[in-house]
């Protein structure tokens, strides 16, 4: 395995479908100015719609509680943007810097390890032939169509019965299992892990388990990104599980904490301020990574519903 | 690769450490809860003799199932999502065919940017999208009612009737940038040959993209009308955070509410289990009609 090959296939993120760049298109000749006005002012207004909404979150989290109620939206009056994060963590001895820690450790950690397991599953199911693999791999696919909310008493049940309700493995154990990771896994392995090179690593002598990690691991590490990707959003945005099976306000991640906060807003006007600027800092972990790693959720995106 | 030419004890090996995890957890999370579910549902609570009696769990055939189906608050939970999701999947499936065929069109400027952006709202976590949307609905604070108030509009989005509608805004909100940027990868794998064909014929740019283009990718409308399906059927976080602000979001407003509020409220677990596994088959059978009507479609 040469270094160039490696820099190649980290960069090819997406799987090897025959996607071709088209610029403008041919069709139908000459655009009149018109129709290019209809378009990008329709474009334009999706756009609006789908920021506004994040923006509006921006500037009230630079309230104080009365401005929040009262005043236009763009003044700078009652500019609050710091108090409001010194009220947020301290409040009830910063339990929001917890719930923040546990969410960090919930995602990170539970997307890691789920993302490994997936990937050493699907690639189990493009590489090796072995007795059962047709029938566990359907059943892999049934559990990505079973919805998750049907799981979930049973879930608590079984985790009563083990004693671990109520504790981080609660949440922990049942984030790992990824199924549509193992699909994905699948066909990454299909697009990036060519069956020669995993046959003249074995004909070198190498073992099963030395070809995954030193071959099979590093062809499909873009692919890695990706789920694990993916597996952070689920899990960070992860609600009916943590709502199900924790009561200790102290392992709660942020979507529960957030949740409760809210409830209390009804009686208690303070909250809104704190579950907005609440809401505001819970945001930036997916949007940096989502922005920074645009190409490996491009990549999951389309090699999951396209090519399916 | 895959047959080897003999015994090979180290595939035994490399398959019980590289998959040996995953199955543990598939049978663990997944395969055992289920069969719990099936379990319970055949068990309820009885009372033996009159009134507070001995507690015992017995075996009562199809009844849990009998008083879900018959429970006229199950019923409505399922109205509500039919509701739903007659508005939503539409919308949601219209939208971001309709933004992503504006994109493939040549004319929009500054796709990537765009294309970034209609995508952010999917980076929020559900609850989170459903906190800033309650927000923008509840009077005194949001602007956009207050902007209205000062025209003289008054608008209740948290009570009927447009309280369906606003639940359907938070999911279209997170869910049409989504879709955009599958049908738009799905759109970029149209072969030009077929669109300079269609230009030839001179066909236009609108009928293009309803007759070539659309027709091509229908592989990927089927796919999201599936998921948007089976989203539709599992709708909780939207009004569960709603109903701490809204008299009409009640504690068994969708199916889903209705399982919980039963498994962890009533702490009646066979009608919990009942009523999940008839979400699950109503589930599975409209995600069967929606494959089988998409297909016939094709095939005229």
């Amino acid at each position: 395995m040469t270094a160039a090959t490696l820099d190649r296939s980290a960069s090819r993120t997406r799987p090897p479908t025959p996607v071709r760049r088209r610029r403008t298109g041919p069709v139908g000749g000459r655009p009149h100015w018109s129709s290019r006005a209809v378009v990008n002012v329709l474009v334009l207004l999706a756009v609006l719609y789908c920021l506004g909404p994040l923006l509006w979150l921006l500037m009230a989290s630079t309230k104080n509680a009365e401005a929040l109620f009262a005043s236009n939206l763009f003044s700078t009056e009652g500019f609050a943007l710091l108090g409001n994060i010194r009220q947020l963590v301290t409040e009830a001895d910063g339990v929001y810097l917890r719930w923040y820690a546990n969410s960090l450790l919930y995602a990170f950690v539970g997307a890691a390890v789920a993302a490994l397991l997936s990937v050493a599953a699907g690639y189990v199911f493009d590489k090796f032939a072995f007795r059962g693999k047709r029938a566990l791999f359907a059943l892999v696919l049934v559990s990505v169509m079973v919805p998750p909310t049907v799981l979930a008493l049973p879930m608590y049940l079984v985790a009563s019965t083990l004693g671990v309700v109520d504790s981080i493995w609660a949440i922990l154990i049942p984030v790992l299992f990824n199924p549509f990771g193992v699909y994905l896994a699948r066909i990454f392995s299909q697009g990036y892990v060519p069956d020669a090179v995993v046959e003249a690593a074995r004909v070198d002598g190498a073992s099963h388990l030395r070809t995954f990690s030193s071959i099979g691991l590093r062809l499909m590490a873009p692919g890695y990104v990706t789920i694990f990707l993916f597996q952070l959003t689920a899990i960070w945005n992860n609600f009916m599980l943590p709502l199900v099976m924790l009561s200790d306000t102290d392992l709660y991640p942020l979507s529960l904490g957030l949740y409760t906060w809210n409830s209390q807003a009804t009686i208690t006007p303070l909250y809104y301020q704190l579950t907005i600027i609440g809401s505001l800092l819970a945001l930036v972990p997916l949007v940096v990574a989502f922005l920074f790693l645009q190409r490996f959720w491009r990549s999951g995106l389309t090699a999951g519903s396209v090519k399916s | 690769m895959t047959t080897p030419r003999r015994p090979d004890p180290g595939k035994r090996l490399a398959l019980l450490v590289l998959i040996g995890p995953f199955t543990l957890l598939l049978l663990g999370v997944f395969v055992v809860p289920v069969v719990v579910t099936i379990y319970l549902s055949f068990f309820s609570t009885v009372y033996e003799g009159t009134g507070f009696g001995t507690a015992r769990t017995a075996f009562v055939g199809l009844r849990n199932f009998v008083m879900a189906v018959g429970d006229p608050e199950f019923l409505s939970g399922l109205g509500v999502i039919g509701i739903y999701a007659a508005i939503f999947i539409p919308l949601a499936l219209g939208l971001g065919l309709a933004l992503a065929l504006l994109l493939d069109s040549g004319l929009a400027w500054a796709r990537q940017i765009s294309q970034t952006v209609l995508f952010l709202p999917h980076a929020v976590p559900g609850i989170i999208a459903a906190l800033i949307w309650l927000y923008l609905y509840t009077p005194g604070l949001s602007p956009v009612l207050r902007a209205l108030g000062g025209a003289d509009i008054e608008l209740r989005v948290l009570g009927d009737p447009l309280l369906l509608p606003g639940i359907v805004n938070i999911s279209l909100w997170s869910a049409v940038g989504y879709n955009m940027v599958i049908f738009y990868a799905a759109l970029k794998a149209v072969p030009d040959e077929l669109l300079e064909a269609a230009a030839i014929d001179g066909a236009g740019r609108i009928r293009t993209a309803l007759t070539v283009k659309v027709p091509l990718i229908r592989g990927a409308v089927v796919t999201i009308g599936m998921f948007a399906v089976i989203g539709a059927l599992q709708l909780f976080t939207e009004p569960m955070l709603l109903s701490q602000a809204s008299p009409a979001v009640g504690t068994r407003f969708t199916p889903n509410m209705y399982v919980f509020d039963a498994a962890f409220t009533r702490n009646n677990y066979g009608l919990a289990a009942a009523s999940a596994l008839v979400l699950l088959v109503v589930c599975c059978l409209l995600s069967y009609a929606v494959v089988r009507l998409t297909n016939r479609g094709a095939r005229r």
